[in-house]
């Protein structure tokens, strides 16, 4: 006879229980699932707003409810347990007899009893039905409230104000988050939330909710608070905690908590042997854990206890329930917040750490014992990357650095921050606890063969839900690779076993012209994302062949493949040069008659040129014919190619130029353009030493002197400012000319796939002296061939955009479907201050949904 | 009322280029149809999967690099760069985004024909 098991509840936790059961022999499980659908991820529910749908957040794998020995009923309420007969009823009256029960119900969204809760409008926060009734509202109102200003709450108003109404929090205690932070990480929180555009009301207690006095959008209800005040809006969302749903309990007699909850033991049994509760519903030791982890924790213990449940004494081979930690880390509306356990310092004895950076908008607090060894808990808020070695260190009770306040202070320039090795950890620690994954068993991982995060979040799972251990989990990972005296290979990727600077060698050696043939010869497989374009762009350093070659057609990005660049809803945007950015007036205008005709979105972009979005595959000839008819050239922005030299006005007309920079930058710019290269280059060219071009944070600078010009390299702006490094000084302008060739040319043959000019710099053995020796000097003895080669790519320059519109042959890829002349109607834009914007994600299904 | 799923008519054998895509118009569906061929030049089949990338929302599947990753056929999405396997429309990064694949017909005179799913 088979062991048969009731499951009420399909939720998470319900859901972790039955694929702990799902293999196990003798067992028939019926599963019984109030919702239309089975279980899906509450955690990630908010991303319904951005796009996921119900199908995406499901928890269950494909073919997961064939297993015969689980018969799931969905739509299926149970109303009643007789735990004397042991059968549960559900709404429908079917009468389902159990060996064991398990109850896993959750908990239902607190709504205050306040009078007018009830009114159309007035929604919670826990369904997916929730959700697509938040969505329908939101798509009819201006103004929307939450109420709670807790964990849930915030994550609720992001919803809302992504469905763009004016938001609004309001929160009975007087600070936000009143569990998790204290009160000045409160005040941040609330400082941050509110720069957001989110109004956030504390201390109001609602009243009552009645009829707005702005009929219609605007106001259609008005909430009135205890003291008087008074707030319009349209939709009101309840998010002030939740409560056990313990009603099915209550009606089979079992043993209730005071303030609700089904009481528990450390096997999550309840009252009755033969029933067991976990997840939101099951109140262990008075306390009920409103998170994920300790529920699936409960399912764990409760599967190994039913497996031994026709042993004598299963306790005593079971693992109990430990109780949980409770410490989070969380982006709420963009912001970090973190909390670890004992946050508000409530330990007797305790003292605290206080840092806080009012410039920066971090708040971080430490909360450690007596004797100043361990940490009790931590809040964060602003920052939380340190959140994960935290956590260990008050987790695993690691001894405290002498100095604790270093942990939370920032790292000075040359001082290195006191955090933890992870070295230190013991096997044991709990690194990922959404998913239950020791430091032991990431290293038992790498160990075998797991040396890349993607391999270790396939195997272990670790890092794969709330995503807060990831960074400890990469450190974990360089660590352990480190001691196994792994050196990372600066191989291209799996199918070539040469770093790119081998590459250029063998290609040019070797007269290879096309990806095929660089394949044949060196590498295995088919090739990939990553090798196809970098072979491509070295195939166009070394020959200058036209990217638009059908033979090398499949090897470029899509960028390259269409000569522009991609945005994030398929279109595509166009930039024509602007060589120094000096432009007539004519065609200025001429910009503005194609921008106009073609509906495009327009900008100024940060190199001193014009960008124009929002074109669709087929428009871009159309588009460029006018605009090469007026004599634009491609400004390759789409490219790992030289971008823009950027340029002041210079001695033409500024008091204090001293050279003519506009004049140089645009020679500079002309000579380069189209130049492909290991990534994108910048450059600049300023009139004199005060640097209005910002030459100095360019690949390629050049300040005028009074003599001439000072050669600047190596600079970069972006994620990683470097300052250039000044190679050269005085120069006239044909050894400047000379200079940059070279320079260049180095950097083509010997950079890393990927790599600017600064980290090339920062990499290349010997440094700026070697650079400087190599260029000025000619200490290699190769500044001839280096000359050579690059007026060879001068010399062979094209516009790529006008070959393209002129070859037939090319403009065939131009269209959305190779079998229709229709456009993708997923495109759709809507108006805002005066141009195109795309429509987002949540627009679109709110629009479906009208 | 259930239609028997017919075959749409996409493009002919050499429309596409060798190792890349093109997006087809099948049904009210848009199909990424790539074309695979080796280093030394021999065809290696047609496949088809949904164009559209359910990690960026765009229509864009079409236009991203066919390789290889570990032997297995992919193309690269142009957006965020996640693989889908040619064969079977799984994401490899993460199952969440995987795609539908759908059966390719090629007739002898080189018309490639697409099924309905
Ligand atoms: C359009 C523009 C922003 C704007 O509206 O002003 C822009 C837009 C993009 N930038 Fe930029 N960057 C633009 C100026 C800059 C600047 C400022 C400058 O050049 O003076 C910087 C910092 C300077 C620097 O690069 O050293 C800049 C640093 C980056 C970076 C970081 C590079 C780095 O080394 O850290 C990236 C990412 C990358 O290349 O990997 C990036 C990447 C991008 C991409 C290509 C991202 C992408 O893949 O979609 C954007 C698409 C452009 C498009 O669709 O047309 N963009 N980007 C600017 C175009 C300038 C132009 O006329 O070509
Ligand atoms: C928006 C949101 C964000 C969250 N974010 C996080 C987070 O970042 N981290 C975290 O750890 N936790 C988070 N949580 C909490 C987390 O979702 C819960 O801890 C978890 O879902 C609890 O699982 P459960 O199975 O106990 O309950 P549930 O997932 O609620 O499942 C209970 C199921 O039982 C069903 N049920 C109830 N009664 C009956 C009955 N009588 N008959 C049949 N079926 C019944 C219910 O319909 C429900 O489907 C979040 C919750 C929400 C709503
Ligand atoms: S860098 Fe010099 S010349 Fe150029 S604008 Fe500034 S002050 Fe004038
Ligand atoms: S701790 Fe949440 S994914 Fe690892």
């Amino acid at each position: 006879m088979s062991l048969k098991i009731v499951v009420v509840g399909n939720g998470m936790v319900g859901h972790k229980l039955l694929e702990q059961l799902a293999d196990q022999p003798g067992v028939d499980i019926t599963v019984l699932c109030e919702e239309p659908r089975p279980a899906y991820d509450r955690v990630h529910l908010s991303e319904y707003f951005s796009g996921k749908s119900a199908e995406d957040l499901s928890l269950v794998a494909p073919g997961f409810f064939d297993n015969p020995a689980i018969a799931l009923k969905l739509n299926a309420k149970a109303v009643a347990i007789d735990t004397a007969g042991k059968v549960v009823t559900t709404a429908d009256g079917e009468r389902i007899a159990y060996d064991k029960l398990v109850l896993a119900t959750g908990s239902y969204p607190f709504v205050p009893p306040v009078p007018g809760r009830d009114r159309p409008g007035c929604l919670v926060y826990r369904t997916i039905e929730d959700l697509e009734a938040m969505t329908q509202w939101g798509a009819k109102s201006r103004v929307g409230v939450v109420i709670g200003g807790g964990l849930l709450g915030l994550e609720c108003a992001k919803a809302l104000k992504d469905m763009g109404l004016a938001t609004h929090v309001v929160e009975f205690a007087p600070r936000l988050m009143t569990v998790q932070v204290d009160d000045m990480g409160g005040k941040l929180l609330r400082r941050k939330i509110e720069a957001l555009g989110v109004t956030v009301h504390t201390q109001k207690n609602t009243t009552e909710i009645v009829d707005g006095a702005g009929m219609g959008v605007g106001g259609r209800h008005k909430m009135v608070f205890a003291d008087g005040s008074v707030l319009e809006t349209d939709m009101v969302v309840f998010s002030a905690g939740i409560r056990p749903r313990d009603e099915l309990a209550r009606s089979g007699g079992l043993k209730m908590g005071e303030r609700g909850g089904i009481v528990v033991d450390n096997f999550c049994r309840t009252s009755d042997p033969n029933v067991y509760a976990i997840g939101e519903c099951a109140l262990w030791e008075g306390r009920i854990f409103g998170l994920v982890a300790p529920g699936y924790d409960m399912a764990r213990t409760v599967a190994a206890h039913l497996s031994q449940s026709r042993v004598a004494n299963p306790e005593s081979r079971v693992p109990a329930f430990e109780g949980a930690d409770m410490s989070t880390r969380l982006k709420l509306l963009g912001v970090d917040v973190a909390s670890i356990g004992d946050a508000q310092g409530a330990t007797p004895g305790s003292l605290n750490y206080l840092f806080s950076d009012e410039v920066a908008g971090h708040y971080k607090k430490l909360v450690v014992s007596s004797d100043k060894k361990t940490l009790l808990g931590a809040v964060l808020v602003g920052e939380a990357n340190d959140y994960g070695s935290l956590l260990q260190l008050a987790l695993n009770r690691i001894p405290l650095p002498e100095h604790p306040e270093d942990l939370i202070l920032p790292a000075r320039e040359g001082g290195s921050k006191g955090g933890i090795g992870v070295d230190l950890l013991p096997d044991a620690a709990m690194i990922c606890s959404c998913n239950n994954v020791t430091k032991g068993a990431l290293c038992g991982a790498i160990g075998e063969g797991a040396t890349t995060i993607g391999a270790i979040k396939k195997c272990t799972k670790a890092a794969t839900s709330c995503g807060g251990c990831g960074p400890l989990v990469k450190q974990v990972l360089d660590a352990e690779l480190k001691k196994a005296g792994v050196t990372v290979l600066n191989h291209l990727c799996e199918h070539f076993a040469h770093s790119r600077q081998e590459m250029f060698h063998l290609i040019k050696v070797g007269q290879l012209k096309t990806f095929d043939a660089v394949l044949l010869a060196h590498g295995k497989g088919r090739g990939c994302d990553i090798c196809k374009p970098a072979v491509g762009s070295i195939l166009a350093s070394a020959w200058n062949e036209h990217v638009l070659k059908p033979k090398h057609q499949s090897v470029q990005d899509t960028n390259d493949y269409y000569l522009a660049n991609l945005q994030k809803d398929g279109t595509y945007s166009v930039v024509p040069r602007i060589p120094g950015g000096e432009i007539t007036p004519e065609k200025l205008i001429v910009i503005g008659r194609v921008a106009q005709r073609f509906n495009l979105y327009t900008k100024i972009t940060g190199g001193q040129r014009i960008d124009l979005f929002g074109a669709r595959v087929e428009q871009l000839p159309l588009i460029w014919k006018d605009l090469v008819d007026a004599g634009f050239e491609s400004g390759h922005a789409y490219g790992k190619a030289l971008r823009t030299v950027k340029s002041c006005v210079g001695s033409t007309w500024c008091r204090y130029g001293v050279q003519d920079s506009v004049h140089m930058a645009i020679r500079i710019e002309e000579r380069y353009r189209g130049l492909r290269s290991p990534h994108k280059i910048k450059m600049a060219v300023s009139g004199c030493t005060r640097e209005c071009a910002e030459a100095q944070g360019k690949d390629v600078g050049v300040i005028a002197t009074e003599k001439g010009w000072n050669l600047y390299v190596g600079g970069n702006g972006g994620m990683k400012p470097r300052h250039a490094d000044l190679l050269a000084t005085d120069l006239d302008d044909e050894t400047l000319i000379r200079y940059i060739d070279r320079f260049l040319m180095l950097y083509i043959r010997t950079g890393d796939r990927l790599q600017r000019t600064s980290t090339w710099m920062d990499n290349i053995e010997g440094g700026l002296d070697y650079v400087k020796k190599a260029v000025c000097e000619d200490s290699l003895g190769i500044a001839g061939e280096l000359e050579i080669e690059m007026q060879k790519l001068v010399d062979t320059y094209e516009c790529e955009w006008k070959k393209a519109i002129n070859t037939p042959e090319t403009l065939k890829r131009f269209r959305h479907f190779v079998n229709s002349q229709e456009p993708d109607q997923n495109i759709q834009f809507v108006d805002e201050r005066g141009q195109i914007r795309p429509l987002s994600r949540l627009e679109k299904k709110l629009e479906e949904n009208a | 009322m259930t239609h028997a799923p017919k075959w749409t008519y996409v493009c002919r054998l050499d429309d596409i280029v060798p190792n890349a895509g093109v997006c087809a118009k099948v049904g009210d569906k848009q199909v990424a149809v790539f074309r695979l061929v080796s280093p030394a030049g021999e065809e290696e089949g047609i496949y088809a999967i949904d164009n559209h990338d359910p990690r960026s929302g765009a229509n864009v599947l079409s236009r991203g690099i066919v390789g290889d990753v570990s032997g297995e056929i992919v193309v690269a999405s142009p957006v965020y760069k996640n693989h889908f396997c040619l064969r079977s429309g799984r994401c490899l990064e993460d199952d969440v985004w995987s795609v539908a694949p759908y059966p390719v017909r090629v007739s002898e005179d080189g018309m490639i024909l697409v099924k309905e799913a």
